[in-house]
């Protein structure tokens, strides 16, 4: 256990070996979690006979739900019943295409009787122009952040995205052009990953691709270095030598600010921004805690890149990063994407994968990560694996049979139910424009209505300032998204009642009472209300002191300010 | 002694009534109600001020200087009313630092922005499987529920980053505002008022079946939230947060720039009784150009430090009010090849005082070239349980994750003992 992990064998075996460090820790995390409840064996939320499918054809299903239902076994724990259409359809939603589903989509998915209906709603969401937009807005916060530092083209980075997921280009091919990249900001979108990465403006200074050699291995590689750029990893087992190797690979880079003259202001002022090739041969040098100096060559794990000048450095990395049988990329991109779709992936965080951080379920995400590359890194394949999970289909309700599988309590997740996420503030923004239908009328051009999104969030979002353009969302669960969403401007759009908005609509159809509470209901909780919901909020409707209208107002404005609304279960 | 999560949110009224009224209609009259002990200036009661230094403050341009070391750098030492020196930089500050300490000999191993930021708010180092509460939260769980009559969150963040509530609970997350006291969202007229008794019953309806649905402790907290802003939204409190209704010249006094602002707004706080104030200045990861930006800095820092702690003793409060001084680490003491000073954790100076702890001294010390502690060095929780004495939180106070993993205060940290009284 004491070897280092990154320095084993050849570069097409590394995932073997780490899977046989990961397969270990799976027979540890096993007896430690043992016997944890006896009694939960006792009472059963629903009988395990079958396996609860999507309909799902796929062969690898069967694997997949064999892995979860093991862990289910060998912890003695009864998985939760299956969510119902409501819950199933408002969750796939909302993690493929980001939004809730609008009404007509859900009477329909709740009229349709064919038993595989689950497997084809994920096809149509899959094939939905929002699942490019929602992957493009998932992956371009992740590069460059929702507050990009200046000289940063955020709607370049968009455009490379956006074209790679209408595409659904491989993944391995988007991580090639991302880490490769040179040019303009706008017409070669990708560069503005690295772009973003950039501190200072002295491509001679150590610092300035630091930042690019850490995010790089977190974000696409998994692996957390950040620290060994001073010293060793106190937890896995990187080096301070394996940091600057890595980092050597990046210092064939420098950015160009250009500058134009503005008539009207007569000033100079920003114009674009490139990344280009920049002349670098040889070692790069650091410096050890002792004051040691050292030097660095290009190596990714144990492949040596010539350090000559006629050599490319970020091409060969990107070609290294990019192929053999299971690079590390797809480990990386299962867990992140297993992650956003339970709330937990098998390592926690996502990107701190390594010896130091045993997965759960080990053998599913090596499986799953292989059948990745043989799919040709197909990024909706991957989602198709995840969603038509029978882990994915089953209720955020839980029994005693499985409560101890709480990961938020700090466990190690089982998948024996969904487990409650909170609503990204884009997937919230979204989610308001669908529920009151104002995505019909008046439909925006793409750059229009992120401007509007983007301009909408701007108070939660929060850079911490330093050299890592680390940022924090002050958005989640706290008082001003709570006073945002009973007072905000977008709250007072969504339940308006001027002439052609939603609620005028609804309410202006004939109808009873109950049917038009049923349509609030369906459109903003995916669900119809019980029936005690339906006396009470009748009641409430009845006895209201001010018009009908405004009682409907006040109860499609409790509708989007609840707990049910606000989160993703 | 094991503590449980203190039931502050059903000390009202009005929100009793809200638990209780699943299916009826309230009477307009427990809106109302919210004003009632409004307008209650509390004194005397004790608080915290953070001063966050994001990205990482040259405490050896600052606060332990090394005249005559390669690594001096460009200021010079200057005497004080204390019994220490500090820079040349910061002449008012010198002048009312019989009244504030420095400790000169932490030594905090994380000199990463993600980890140090962590380190130094929470005192454990960062772990994967549980998210410790920054102490901001801490003080807001431990003095927050006595303070009956606070209706604004008992942990304010001027400016945000302030790290996380934990298993703590979104309740005592950090409130965060902009430096000019701008509460969004947060007015309303009487006539909304009544509109929001409405609305709140249909809430309460639609939230209590969702919470009772075995779903996790999220459903339940998104309603404690609710109910801590509508407090928020009807109180007279509020005013606390408008600076701009200072006199022109305290204005003046404290700076007409975000740090003085947050100062301000941070004294205004504690006076209404909330017990954590963090404002958060940024702009300090220095890695270049170290001296020239900091001559900026320092004027500003220099001027709002010196005017609160002025504005403070004036008041009668400074004997109450812990006043920290710090980032997430020091920088390098060596000047880089771009005049710069890079990520340092080894050896580093922290700002205290106020709150009744002694002034006037420096705590431990470094080499002359400001590379090592000399003899004891001290950890974020000493820190801690240092401002923990001093608010009266009992330094045997345990926190139970909800894995059931028990964590003292502090991680453990021991008061300073020369800063005790």
């Amino acid at each position: 256990m004491s070897r280092s992990w990154t320095g084993c064998g050849a570069a097409g075996k590394r995932g073997d070996t780490m899977m046989r460090y990961l397969g270990l820790f799976l027979i540890v995390s096993t007896v430690t979690s043992c016997g944890i409840s006896s009694s939960a064996a006792q009472d059963s939320t629903r009988p395990q006979d079958k396996t609860a499918t999507s309909g799902s054809a796929d062969e690898l299903m069967g694997f997949i739900n064999d892995q979860i239902r093991q862990g289910w076994t060998d912890n003695v724990i009864k998985p939760s019943a299956v969510a119902d259409d409501g819950e199933w359809l408002r969750r796939v939603s909302l993690d493929v295409v980001g939004h809730i589903p609008p009404i007509d989509v859900v009477e329909k998915f709740f009229a349709d009787k064919d038993s595989a209906k689950r497997a084809k709603q994920i096809e149509i969401l899959l094939d939905d122009p929002a699942y490019v937009r929602n992957w493009t807005t998932i992956w371009t916060n992740l590069m460059i952040g929702r507050s990009p530092p200046r000289r940063t083209s955020r709607s370049g980075m968009q455009k490379f995205l956006r074209e790679a997921f209408a595409k659904n280009r491989p993944w391995n091919e988007i991580v090639y052009d991302v880490v490769s990249a040179q040019g303009h900001f706008e017409q070669e979108g990708a560069v503005n990953y690295l772009l973003s990465q950039i501190t200072g403006n002295n491509p001679n200074s150590n610092d300035y691709v630091v930042q690019a050699t850490a995010k790089t291995t977190r974000l696409f590689l998994g692996i957390q270095v950040q620290c060994t750029q001073c010293h060793r990893h106190p937890f896995n087992d990187w080096q301070q030598n394996q940091f600057w190797e890595f980092n050597s690979f990046f210092r064939q880079v420098r950015r160009v600010d250009h500058r134009r003259y503005d008539p009207v202001s007569e000033r100079m002022v920003d114009d674009y921004s490139e990344l280009v090739f920049r002349d670098f041969t040889g070692p790069v040098y650091y410096e050890e805690r002792s004051g040691l100096m050292r030097v660095a060559y290009p190596k990714f794990f144990d492949e040596k890149v010539d350090s000559g000048p006629a050599i490319d450095r970020r091409t060969e990395l990107a070609k290294l990063m990019t192929t053999g049988e299971q690079p590390q990329i797809a480990q990386a991109m299962v867990n992140r994407m297993w992650g956003h779709f339970f709330g937990y992936g098998f390592t926690r965080p996502v990107d701190d994968m390594g010896p130091h951080n045993e997965p759960a379920h080990p053998e599913l995400l090596n499986r799953l990560s292989s059948e990745f590359v043989k799919s040709g890194y197909d990024v909706k394949q991957l989602i198709r694996w995840i969603a038509n999970s029978e882990a994915y289909n089953l209720t955020s309700r839980f029994g005693k049979g499985n409560k101890i599988d709480n990961p938020a309590a700090g466990e190690v997740p089982l998948f024996s139910h969904m487990y409650v996420k909170q609503m990204q503030a884009e997937q919230l923004y979204d989610s308001l424009i669908i529920a009151s239908d104002a995505h019909k009328s008046g439909r925006l051009n793409w750059d229009e209505s992120e401007r509007q999104r983007q301009q909408w969030m701007r108070p939660f979002v929060m850079a911490f300032g330093t050299d890592e353009n680390d940022e924090a969302t002050t958005f989640y669960g706290t008082i001003p998204q709570a006073l945002m969403m009973m007072n905000g401007e977008l709250i007072e759009n969504a339940v308006s009642t001027k002439k052609g908005s939603y609620l005028r609509r609804v309410l202006e159809k004939r109808g009873s009472d109950a049917t038009k509470i049923r349509k609030l209901y369906l459109s903003s909780l995916s669900r119809a209300p019980s029936r005690n919901e339906l006396a009470a909020t009748s009641k409430l409707i009845q006895q209201g002191r001010n018009t009908k209208l405004s009682a409907y107002q006040d109860l499609f404005w409790a509708l989007l300010n609840s707990n049910e609304f606000i989160l993703n279960h | 002694m094991k503590l449980e999560v203190p039931q502050d949110m059903t000390r009202r009224h009005f929100m009793r009534h809200l638990a209780s009224s699943a299916a009826t209609i309230p009477t307009l009259e427990f809106i109302s109600h919210m004003q009632a002990n409004a307008a209650q200036v509390t004194r005397n009661q004790k608080a915290c001020i953070l001063m966050w230094m994001g990205g990482g403050p040259p405490t050896i341009d600052i606060w332990d200087l090394k005249p005559g070391s390669k690594n001096g750098g460009e200021f010079k030492p200057i005497d004080t009313k204390g019994g220490l020196q500090i820079s040349e930089q910061m002449p008012n500050t010198a002048m009312v630092m019989d009244n504030l300490s420095v400790v000169r000999s932490m030594s905090t191993r994380e000199a990463d922005h993600t980890r140090g930021r962590y380190y130094m708010h929470t005192a454990f180092v960062p772990n994967q499987t549980v998210v410790h509460p920054t102490f901001g939260s801490v003080v807001s769980y431990e003095l927050g529920g006595q303070r009956k009559e606070l209706d604004l969150p008992s942990f304010v963040s001027v400016g945000g980053g302030s790290g996380s509530p934990g298993f703590l609970g979104m309740m005592h997350a950090p409130f965060v505002v902009g430096s000019n006291g701008d509460v969004r969202n947060a007015n309303i007229d009487g006539n909304d008022r009544m509109r929001l008794n409405n609305r709140l019953t249909m809430l309460s309806l639609i939230e209590a079946n969702f919470i009772n649905s075995n779903r996790g402790d999220s459903p339940k907290a998104h309603k404690d939230v609710y109910a801590k802003a509508v407090n928020l939204m009807t109180s007279q409190q509020m005013q606390a947060f408008r600076v701009t209704e200072e006199p022109a010249e305290m204005q003046e006094a404290y700076g007409q720039n975000k740090f003085g602002r947050g100062l301000l707004m941070a004294r205004r706080l504690v006076e209404t009784g909330v017990p954590f104030i963090e404002v958060n200045d940024g702009g300090w990861d220095m890695h270049s150009g170290v001296f020239t930006s900091l001559r900026n800095k320092l004027t500003l820092q220099d001027q709002g430090i010196s005017a609160l702690v002025n504005d403070l003793r004036n008041r009668g409060m400074l004997d109450d009010v812990v006043l920290v001084w710090m980032g997430e680490f020091g920088r390098t003491p060596r000047i880089n090849a771009n005049v710069g000073r890079d990520h340092w954790a080894r050896s580093w100076s922290v700002m205290i005082g106020g709150g009744g702890l002694k002034g006037g001294i420096a705590v431990g010390g470094t080499d002359e070239d400001g590379v090592d502690v000399i003899g004891k060095s001290y950890l974020p929780g000493d820190i801690w349980a240092t401002v923990a004495s001093a608010l009266g939180i009992p330094l045997d106070t345990v926190h139970t994750s909800k894995r059931g993993r028990r964590m003292v205060l502090a991680n453990g940290g021991r008061p300073i003992k020369e800063l005790i009284g």
